[in-house]
């Protein structure tokens, strides 16, 4: 049931982003930052949490889910360093994807070169 | 501006070159090259560019059997920042050069500016040229190649192509007898993925005003070709007339020639090179072997820049014409 | 001419086609749900290896995007993207392809004034407003639990 729910939650909210594409005049760069901070403010407001539980992936791997992890470590920072995690704590939490985003890119552009699209 | 050219400006030869996606299309066999590596052998896309428009050139030179040294000028330009790929490609050729940018309407500026020269008698020949190629347009006014995006359905696939033309004062056949310097038009669209719309009124303000100057109508000429306006812009561009009361016939538009509807296009091609390699590959054969006696070639260019785009400045467009005509239509009144 | 800008505005609303939304929406959920899917069983996988919850979900993430960068540099994810639209962008695997596809791009121009430097020139202003809203929202942590309000 979890792996159900993972792709029927997260392929909504990919169809989310799509109306958002095809029905308004917003470019996918501004789509993907009005989510990241939408995922933070869902978080912050207990939200996403719940829904994380129930859909695992599904809320995890939209990059609303990206938000929801900034929010989280925010939070833990927070509490545990009080005004230094304020700074820490939300690029504490994406390092792991940005820093693999990062490797995997410079790997990436070393061995292979761009390509048409024809 | 209305020129009427003392004595025809004669075309005595023409090239095109054109990349992998146009070799699919309906006009592959018309090009003199085509390639199956967009690259064109180089390591670079603004390299392949060059690459490009040199290898036009020099069809366009063995066709006619002339060496590049008799070669008086060459006006012409791409989309490429500052023009780079001409440049680069006269560094090798060292012709007399005037590099000209007037985004997708440069063939035709190309062509007026060295009728002109011609007709003036600063130089017996003159060879226009403009070309565009998509992933150099793609990396400079989009996103990189291998960014993932949907294409929205007004976007246009811009053309990698080139076109020269060889104009001289003597020959025979095909000639350039009048032109129209268009004029700035903006009527407000600022979507960089709908340019066909943008650029519709320009044409639309440049044959109206060619029509009044000239004394004619769409129903003289054989043919009227619009650069890249693609399908929204074609009917567009037909229902502007219609409000100016011109009904527009034998109307085509090279970017809704170079691909076929199932090469996946959206509303068609654009770019400079789109209507300069049509024009080049497909038309003036036709009107060499008089198929076509008489027509009006009308290139359009979207003239903003990213950096204006992302200020939310609407698109100023602009077009210019050339009345292009050959055998017994060329000494018509 | 006799067509103003607010003519104009209603002929090219009414000459553009629509994009297709309900196919558009279709591509974008069934790949978009593919995608979370896959993160999913990797995320199981992970736990089955003894990872925490959190590692593993940090584990799928790298996962994905080194998944994605693979798709990226052989050129198939802006092919799968041309259909998926969003189902593509949402996901984690958009935001890697996002970083991946300039360094690609840009190698042309250098690894330093290039590669790295064109790397976030999509993914830069989801970082920055990420983290911006983060730091408001610890802010306001912050300001709670220290003064009780």
């Amino acid at each position: 049931m979890n792996y159900l729910w993972a792709f029927v939650v997260g392929g909504l909210i990919c169809v989310a982003g799509q109306l958002l594409i095809d029905l308004t005049k917003l470019t996918p760069a501004r789509i993907l930052v009005t989510f990241v901070v939408s995922g933070v403010v869902l978080s912050a407001v207990g939200v996403w949490e719940p829904l994380v539980d129930f859909a695992g992936a599904g809320a995890t791997v939209p990059i609303l889910g990206f938000g929801h992890t900034l929010a989280q470590g925010v939070k833990q920072a927070v509490a545990q360093h009080g005004l230094v995690g304020v700074f820490t704590g939300g690029m504490t939490a994406c390092a792991g994807g940005v820093s693999a985003s990062l490797i995997f890119g410079f790997i990436a552009s070393t061995l292979t070169k761009s390509k048409s699209q024809s | 501006m209305y020129i009427e050219f003392r004595k025809p400006v004669y075309i005595t030869a023409y090239a095109a070159v054109a990349g992998k996606k146009e070799s699919e299309g309906p006009l592959a066999d018309c090009f003199d090259e085509t390639v199956t590596d967009d690259y064109f052998g180089t390591d670079t896309w603004e390299k392949a560019e060059t690459e490009m428009q040199s290898r036009c050139i020099k069809h366009l030179l063995h066709k006619k059997g002339i060496d590049k040294k008799d070669v008086n000028l060459l006006c012409g330009g791409d989309l490429c920042n500052q023009i780079t790929s001409t440049a680069y490609t006269m560094r090798d050729f060292a012709f007399p050069f005037l590099g000209l940018y007037n985004a997708c309407s440069t063939m035709a500026e190309g062509l007026i500016v060295a009728s002109c020269m011609i007709d003036a008698g600063h130089a017996d020949n003159a060879i226009a040229l403009a070309s565009s190629h998509f992933c150099t347009a793609e990396r400079q006014f989009r996103t990189p190649l291998d960014y993932g995006g949907k294409r929205t359905p007004t976007a246009q696939w811009t053309v990698t192509g080139c076109g020269t033309v060889l104009l001289e004062r003597a020959g025979k056949g095909t000639a350039i007898t009048a032109a129209q310097v268009g004029r700035v038009v903006d009527l407000g669209v600022k979507d960089a993925n709908n340019m066909g719309a943008a650029m519709a009124p320009a044409a639309a303000q440049t044959l109206k005003q060619f029509f009044i100057n000239s004394g004619t109508k769409p129903e003289d000429y054989d043919l009227i070709l619009t650069g890249d306006l693609g399908k929204v812009g074609t009917q567009l561009l037909k229902e502007l007339l219609k409000k100016e009361n011109i009904e527009l016939c034998n109307h085509n538009d090279c970017g809704l020639m170079i691909f076929a509807p199932e090469q996946k296009v959206q509303s068609g091609a654009s770019g400079c090179g789109c209507g300069a390699s049509v024009l080049a590959s497909c038309i003036l054969p036709q009107m060499g072997k008089g198929e076509v006696g008489n027509i009006l070639f009308v290139a359009t260019g979207a003239l903003m820049s990213p950096a204006t785009s992302m200020q939310g400045e609407t698109i100023p467009c602009i077009a210019h014409l050339v009345n292009i005509r050959s055998g017994k239509d060329l000494h018509k009144k | 001419m006799r067509t103003n800008r607010n003519q104009y505005d209603r002929m090219v609303r009414d000459a553009s086609p629509p994009s297709k939304v309900v196919k558009n929406c279709i591509w974008a959920f069934f790949t978009g749900g593919t995608i979370c899917l896959a993160g999913e069983v990797l995320t199981n996988a992970f736990v089955q290896l003894n990872y925490t919850n959190a590692d593993a979900k940090m584990l799928t993430s790298i996962a994905l995007v080194a998944l994605s960068a693979v798709l990226t540099a052989c050129g198939w994810y802006s092919r799968l993207a041309k259909r998926a639209g969003a189902g593509t962008l949402v996901p984690i695997t958009g935001f890697a392809n996002a970083v991946v596809s300039p360094a690609i791009e840009f190698k042309a121009e250098g690894y330093i004034t290039g590669v790295a430097a064109k790397m976030f020139i999509i993914a830069g202003p989801v970082i920055v407003y990420g983290i911006l809203a983060s730091v408001v929202y610890g802010a306001v942590l912050y300001v709670k639990g220290r003064f009780g309000i």
